[in-house]
């Protein structure tokens, strides 16, 4: 008995199967095709990139003050940053726009995306929100080196000018603090 | 059946009976390659909607060269022959198993006008030379020096002769119905409407209707036979990509692997040519005498048997794969039994005739 | 006397046996899973589990970094459900350094939990299919997971890495359309769910091949230390979020899905078809959890106000455990004082789990090897660590 019972149920649940796939073989397709349909705006929201997706970071080096918050909280150290200080009466100092003075001269900030784990450990310990991750997703590259972003807006030249302004007033101070010594 | 030999026949009246027999054999390699680029769109087609996604889509519109494309890829592969493999049995393998679903094609009539040969033995002939592709997988599968390969070869060997007696017994109560192994013949005795094809009890009043379940159950052995001997799922343990990686075929690349996959579908195109030819009554029209002419016969042919390649396809995307022991069980003690229940009771339909 | 052993040895080997490596570059070892196997014929006569080609030390990691920066660490063991990785080592952290989270981010970390688990549940019985050999309920319960895997990028921002879950809260507040979402999405899993056990887990030859096939018995189990839907197909009543009910979950109303003698569909208790089946009553629950969840979530309160800059974090030692759709996943922290944990030892639920392979395999045809090891729902990154 269970001989036939089993071939009827062998039967029967194939039957079942098959007529849900061919239920499914007139049902609508979800296929998105990627590059012909634009990710972010042309598909359904399902689909759709949502805007907190932790992708490319951006930099805003404006609104950065150089705190290497980032660089710390990083677990993968993809971030590095040189910060140049910015002296005292620095003819061109900026604001930044939180309406406080700058600090630090941005020298360098490059991030390897080729390193970096896309935690986002980074964008929540900056305290200026300057670094955030934006959606933009496909940036690949043939080089691996070009992953290497650099954010900071400053020349060789201009570094360098600030660097000598520093050291300038660093060699001031000290010049200041050992004729203050010896007058003692 | 004097027209058989109808192409055959114009074209040794006009040049020599060489020419005639040559083009005759080269008219299925042409209809072989078409079809097997259908198919392979078709399986791809089909099987990418039952999973809700759309197949290929970007080699031409719709995907539609994606065939061709695969054919290309596969021509500029690199040949590959291991160095454990037997070199001579491992180069055979390909071109035997595609010689096998090849000359199958020569008794396969796609209309009464035209089959290559009107043998009076044919469906035999086709049982017999499909077998082929038991040897040539297990040279393939053993001279590739893998396991895997081995393994697939084994399983191979015992499915497709284990396969053959239900479907030989399907083949036999169709010839005692028919009273011949002439393909022709068998195809002339199902003529008329629908009703008189043998899966439903071939020709006869109303009092045939005891023999139409045995018939249908025959048609549904020989069915899933046909799908064990082209290694489709869910009877794809020779090449069950989960456990075998490949199989028989896992040292193969480049053109003789496409020898493989071609051989594959020619072969589902023949077990399905051979199902229309036993249990759906052939080129036959199943409208009686209207749209059967040599044209709409090639037509209806070649409509069955898609259909038949489609529910291959289908059950294929469906079901799980077998084990290999209830492969065993499923052929001697399910089918073989009930295929000679269902043998005597054609049998006995033929003698109360 | 070695050399006298070792022609003995040779000598008793079975000519007709053969021995075959599946992995680690095998379709269906689910990843990099090496196993060498014995076979005479069809059947299994021995296997040796080899692991550690996705090694990626994370223990050692955790020796230097700070308890921020070791969740994204632990968000890639078991990276299919990352979520459940994490929550155990934030709980670790918050016990030892005596952090209270509030109601509303013990609800959001039971909803991503079981988001998380459903897409894990999903994930392993499609898995199971494909090894089975039914390649369309894969696609389907894959389409399927792609809108947890939506939701779960909606609230953090990742889609398989979430790093969502900090130590005193989350890393962002719930965006406004979750709760449609959700309901959205646990009323799409109740239709593939019925379309999928009918396609798959109730077909014949399915239930044919994982039907009493690699039978784990109770006292094997318990010995190998499983954990849940490996044990709980074998019987063992022994789910964390009933037992020893964590965060808020004894605010829900939902069932440990153990299979009991004498009550199972198919098969007998402690066999494949029973652990997959395990799994497939488990996405119920989860979307009943989530239901119940979904009501209670409050929608005001700042679920990042809580999050330190630097954890703070006295000497001492803590082990805290969680229910992962594998089974039990626990972290062992000790730390010293600092913001670095002196050692951070991860107890993985497959790495537990698999080891019980080599026993219920012997004696099984080579094609049920891969199944059992399917049943069993391993994910490499887990074993190895």
């Amino acid at each position: 008995m269970s001989y036939i019972k089993n071939i009827t149920d062998g039967f029967g649940t194939a039957a079942t199967g098959m007529k849900f796939t061919l239920k499914h073989l007139f049902s609508p397709n979800v296929t998105v095709q990627y590059p012909n349909t634009n990710p972010y705006t042309e598909i359904s929201a399902v689909d759709k990139i949502p805007d907190r997706a932790r992708n490319r970071l951006l930099l805003d080096p404006d609104i950065c003050n150089g705190c290497t918050s980032c660089a710390r909280a990083c677990p993968v150290d993809c971030i590095e940053i040189d910060t140049v200080k910015v002296i005292a009466n620095d003819p061109d100092q900026p604001t930044l726009s939180d309406g406080t003075k700058r600090r630090l001269w941005l020298a360098k900030y490059d991030i390897n995306f080729a390193q970096c784990c896309f935690c986002g450990l980074c964008a929540a310990a900056c305290p200026t929100e300057a670094l955030k991750h934006t959606t933009v997703f496909d940036y690949c590259t043939y080089d691996v080196n070009d992953l290497l972003y650099h954010f900071s807006t400053m020349t060789p030249e201009q570094i360098a000018e600030k660097k000598k302004l520093l050291a300038d007033e660093v060699k001031a101070k000290a010049a200041a603090a050992a004729a203050a010594k010896s007058e003692n | 059946m004097e027209t058989t030999y109808y192409i055959y026949n114009l074209i040794a009246n006009s040049t020599t009976e060489l020419i005639a027999a040559v083009i005759v054999a080269i008219i299925p390699l042409l209809f072989i390659l078409p079809y097997a680029l259908v198919a392979i769109y078709g399986e791809l087609k089909i099987s990418a909607f039952m999973q809700d996604k759309l197949g290929p889509m970007r080699t031409g519109p719709y995907g539609l060269l994606q065939p061709i494309a695969e054919v290309f890829k596969l021509l500029q592969k690199e040949d590959i022959t291991p160095d454990a493999a037997d070199k001579p049995l491992f180069n055979i393998a390909p071109v035997l198993i595609f010689v096998g679903s090849y000359a199958a094609f020569a008794v396969i009539p796609f209309s009464s006008y035209f089959a290559p040969s009107g043998l009076n033995v044919g469906i035999f002939f086709a049982m017999a030379i499909s077998s082929l592709a038991v040897i040539a997988i297990m040279m393939g599968g053993w001279s590739s020096g893998n396991k895997f390969a081995l393994l697939g070869a084994f399983r191979s060997v015992a499915q497709i002769v284990s396969y053959e007696i239900p479907a030989a017994m399907a083949v036999l109560g169709i010839a005692a119905m028919a009273n011949t192994l002439n393909i022709n013949t068998i195809i002339e005795s199902q003529s008329g409407w629908f009703w008189n094809w043998f899966l439903f009890g071939g020709q006869g009043g109303i009092e045939k209707i005891w023999v139409i379940p045995f018939t249908v159950v025959m048609c549904v052995i020989y069915f899933i036979s046909s799908l064990a001997e082209c290694n489709r799922t869910p009877f794809d343990l020779v090449e069950g990509e989960s456990e075998l990686v490949a199989g028989y075929a896992t040292e193969y690349s480049g053109m003789k692997y496409a020898m493989f996959y071609l051989a594959e579908y020619a072969n589902m195109f023949v077990a399905a040519a051979l199902i229309t030819i036993l249990f759906l009554g052939g080129w036959s029209s199943p409208l009686g005498d209207i749209l059967n002419g040599p044209i709409w016969q090639l037509a209806w042919f070649v409509i069955k048997t898609m259909s038949i390649v489609f529910l291959q396809i289908w059950v294929r995307w469906t079901l799980p794969r077998i084990r290999v022991d209830q492969l065993m069980f499923v052929c001697w003690k399910v089918f073989l039994p009930i295929s000679f229940v269902c043998f005597l009771a054609m049998a006995l339909a033929r003698m109360v005739q | 006397m070695n050399e006298t052993k070792k022609i003995i040895e040779y000598s008793q080997i079975d000519s007709d046996r053969m021995r075959i490596n599946v992995g680690p570059q095998h379709p269906s070892t689910h990843g990099v899973f090496r196993a060498e196997v014995e076979i005479d014929g069809e059947i299994v006569t021995e296997l040796v589990p080899h692991i550690g080609y996705l090694h990626r030390c994370f223990e050692k990691h955790c020796e230097k970094r700070n308890f921020h920066q070791i969740v994204p660490y632990t968000d890639r063991l078991d990276y299919v459900s990352s979520m459940n990785n994490e929550w155990p080592y934030i709980m670790a952290v918050e016990k030892l350094a005596g952090i209270e989270v509030s109601e509303k981010v013990e609800i959001l970390r039971v909803i991503c939990a079981e988001l998380n688990r459903i897409a894990n549940h999903e994930l392993c019985v499609a898995t199971f299919g494909l090894d089975c050999g039914a390649f369309t309920p894969f696609l389907w319960l894959f389409r399927d997971r792609e809108f947890a895997l939506a939701i779960l990028e909606k609230l953090s921002g990742g889609r398989l890495l979430y790093n969502y879950f900090a130590v005193g809260g989350m890393q962002k507040d719930i965006y406004p359309e979750l709760k449609k979402d959700i309901k959205a999405f646990v009323k799409r899993v109740r239709e593939t769910v019925v379309e999928v056990n009918n396609v798959l887990t109730y077909n014949k030859i399915f239930v044919n091949r994982t039907a009493n096939v690699g039978i784990l018995p109770k006292d094997v189990a318990l010995s190998y230390a499983c954990s849940g839907p490996v044990a709980r197909a074998s019987g063992i009543d022994y789910d964390l979020r009933k037992n020893e009910p964590y965060s808020v979950y004894n605010r829900f109303d939902f069932k440990t899905s153990v299979i009991r003698e004498g009550e199972e569909r198919h098969g007998c208790v402690g066999d494949s078809w029973n652990r997959n089946w395990v799994r497939v009553l488990e996405m119920e629950e989860s979307c009943k959890i989530l239901e119940q969840a979904i009501e209670i979530l409050p929608e005001e309160g700042d679920v990042t106000a809580g999050i330190p800059k630097k954890v703070k974090v006295p000497k001492g030692e803590v082990y805290a455990h969680a229910e992962s759709p594998k089974g039990e996943m626990g972290y062992y922290v000790v730390s010293n004082g600092k913001d670095i944990p002196e050692r951070c030892r991860c107890r993985s639920a497959s790495f537990v789990n698999l080891a019980c392979l080599p026993d219920i395999v012997r004696g099984t045809m080579f094609a049920d090897m891969i199944v059992i090891l399917a049943s069993i729902d391993i994910v490499l990154g887990d074993v190895d660590r």
